[in-house]
């Protein structure tokens, strides 16, 4: 009799099915060097977009931040660009993410709380003094109010002198993922679809080396989508807006090099090498379906380019200095699977928004893979990997089974609109929440390993409680010393071209040097594209 | 008369915090504990909450801010609750609430502050034992 066999641990993927414990050229049949892989830098761009990723130039190390007032927001960027970071990210108040000015119902207790509050055009001015905007690039994320913020920096970038074109960055500008997990909605999805062309159709024209478009995954993954679902949301929604744009005649070469994602690693569903194929997937997917179906000819096209965001959903109030070694494992997963920028979220999230402490220990964990891990020296080193090809190959399939799926139902901008999608994921969350309760789902800390004691309390960052009051003292000082018939006749246009349906970036800069506040300028626009309301989703 | 009651909860998403899975998730779990849940949706003010939970006659209330304003905007919500004499309405808030502010919260008369990873368990425990207790 064979001697019996030891016992082996069942484990099943993401995608639900049953993974073996060792991977062979079985596994890969009909595998073809060119066609699944090629080298970097060439279609289908599975190992990556580029041919040389960071050993020509290191992942943009990136923090999310943004508090209170412009002057404090303008200290922290000032502090983390000492500390050696290599782009800024700016995070915006709840008011400024959805229009409401600062003195404005409803808004008093959110100004400054997220992030920056900004009224008008000179906070926004505030933000950046004595930083150079020729010599760094931003990440926003902000969404419906995105046009506006993309010509407040215009506007900054003229008045210091850098030209337009020149400008670098990216704005997140991805509203319909606003609808299912993060409400920070104003006007119903069409106008809104709309504002999010008018945005790429400008930067194509005038700003051509600035992402105008960071589809998120990321806020999908935090509301219940698992991680191959967020991929999957993320790029049925970008094909919405190419088709926005090129039912305006645009050209699909044009547009699509424009497009960037901002991705989710980590999380409650993080799985290293998992998440790593999903991305190498991803990567083939997006290169075939603008290749096949969109017709795209130029290489730039078809490359997915994309950021990752670190998940706060994976890390734990229990133990919190747990979360640094988490985070740093959501950072190599992101380098292997080719990211070009990394925002990691901070161990004390649970509680605030991160302490200076936190964020530049997420700084350092970044600047530690770099520097002294050497994951960073060769392009795809996993690429070949029996394992990793097999899951790449079912990830991207499985990309595609949901994309179709969604399509059969009316598409992704249906499923919103009647709360489809938004039930799915929040009962996709409980169904994970029961299975940590449950002690089926490991969690460190949590439900295993927990420790009885009482922590030490972390201290975490508070929000100074002078902030609203200072931004409310600026704002009346603004509105006193503007020309008040200039405002409302500027105002006047920007309605009229709205209602005339036209490309609006244009008409707001005359607003917005006129001083009109960003709530101003929406409650102008509300009156021609109207206001969201939601579905009843529970 | 002892006929079993049924615990009425609203839950309430006040401010402008639009991360409202966590909101949902607890709703999924009270009604599968037997509870009657109504949501109230996004951007509520503290008014329109005391008015549903008048109207719908609910034993509790839970609000879920991840935004950093719950201390503000517990005080504005009790103000209400105790202006419109709610007072035997149960009050828990959850989310993103550093351990300070538990008792912050506290003091402006919240029963139960359950944080961001807080049990689902635990809530719905404190629930019925306190809406028990008021019932006793």
């Amino acid at each position: 009799m064979a001697k019996k066999e030891t016992e082996v641990r069942p484990v099943v993927s993401i995608l639900g099915t049953p993974v073996k414990t060792f991977y062979g050229p079985e596994d890969l049949p009909d595998f073809d060097y060119k066609t699944n892989l090629n080298d970097p830098g060439e279609y289908p761009f599975t190992r990556g977009v580029y041919s040389t990723m960071y050993r020509s130039a290191m992942w943009t190390m990136r923090q999310y931040s943004g508090q209170s007032t412009s002057e404090s927001t303008n200290e922290r960027f000032k502090y983390l660009l000492k500390n050696g970071q290599t782009g800024l990210s700016l995070a915006f108040d709840l008011p400024t993410q959805i229009g409401l000015d600062s003195d404005m119902p409803l808004a008093e207790d959110d100004v400054g709380k997220l992030g920056v509050a900004v009224d008008t055009l000179d906070d926004f001015e505030r933000i950046y003094d004595g930083i150079s905007l020729d010599g760094i690039s931003t990440s926003f994320t902000i969404n419906a109010t995105a046009p506006i913020i993309l010509a407040m920096y215009v506007l900054v970038a003229q008045k210091q002198g850098v030209e337009t074109k020149k400008l670098r960055g990216t704005i997140q500008n991805d509203i319909l993922k606003e609808y299912i997990a993060r409400g920070t909605w104003i006007f119903p999805p069409e106008p809104s679809i709309k504002l999010v062309g008018d945005l790429v159709e400008y930067c194509n024209k005038e700003m051509p080396r600035f992402n105008a478009i960071s589809v998120s995954g990321t806020h999908i993954l935090e509301y219940g989508a698992n991680t191959i679902q967020a991929v999957a949301l993320a790029i049925a929604i970008a094909e919405v807006y190419i088709r926005e744009v090129l039912k305006r005649g645009s050209d699909v070469d044009q547009i699509a090099p424009l497009f960037s994602f901002h991705l989710p690693i980590g999380g409650r569903n993080f799985n290293f090498l998992e998440d790593i194929a999903r991305l190498r997937g991803a990567r083939r997917y997006w290169a075939r379906l603008l290749k096949e179906k969109y017709g795209a000819k130029d290489k730039r096209s078809m490359q997915f380019r994309f950021s990752t965001g670190g998940m706060g959903g994976g890390l734990t109030a229990e133990q919190p200095l747990n979360n640094i070694a988490r985070a740093a494992y959501y950072a190599m997963a992101a380098v292997f699977a080719g990211t070009r920028s990394l925002n990691l979220a901070c161990f004390d999230e649970v509680y605030a928004i991160p302490s200076d402490l936190a964020i530049r220990t997420s700084l350092r964990v970044q600047q530690i893979l770099a520097n002294e891990t050497g994951v960073a020296d060769v392009v795809d080193p996993l690429g070949g990997s029996y394992y990793v090809e097999a899951l790449t190959n079912e990830m991207e399939a499985k990309i595609g089974e949901i994309i179709a799926k969604i399509d059969s139902e009316g598409g992704i901008v249906k499923q919103i609109e009647n709360g489809t999608i938004q039930r799915e994921l929040a009962m996709q969350s409980y169904t994970l929440q029961k299975r940590i309760s449950s002690g089926e789902k490991v969690l460190v800390g949590v439900n295993k390993f927990q420790i009885k004691e009482e922590e030490k309390d972390l201290e975490v960052y508070k929000t100074d409680p002078e902030t609203i009051n200072r931004q409310l003292q600026r704002l009346k000082a603004a509105k006193a010393n503007r020309d008040e018939g200039k405002v409302q006749d500027t105002l006047k246009q920007l309605a009229a071209a709205a209602a005339r349906n036209e490309n609006i970036i244009p008409h707001l800069f005359e607003p917005l040097k006129a001083k009109a506040t960003i709530g101003e300028i929406i409650e102008t626009l509300k009156k021609v594209y109207g206001t969201y309301k939601e579905p009843t989703t529970v | 008369m002892n006929t079993k009651k049924i615990i009425r909860v609203l839950i309430a998403k006040i401010g402008l915090d639009g991360h409202d899975v966590g909101a949902k998730v607890l709703i999924y779990w009270l009604r599968d504990q037997g509870m009657e849940v109504i949501y109230t949706g996004l951007r509520q003010s503290p008014e329109q909450v005391v008015e549903v939970a008048l109207q719908e006659a609910v034993d509790v209330i839970g609000v879920s801010i991840l935004s950093g304003s719950h201390v503000e905007i517990a005080r504005k919500l009790m103000k209400k609750i105790r202006e419109r004499k709610l007072d035997d309405v149960l009050v828990l808030f959850g989310g993103t609430i550093p351990k300070d502010d538990i008792a912050l919260l506290k003091n402006e008369g919240v029963q139960g502050v359950f944080p961001s990873h807080s049990k689902l368990e635990d809530i719905s425990t404190f629930i019925k034992d306190k809406v028990k207790l008021a019932e006793a």
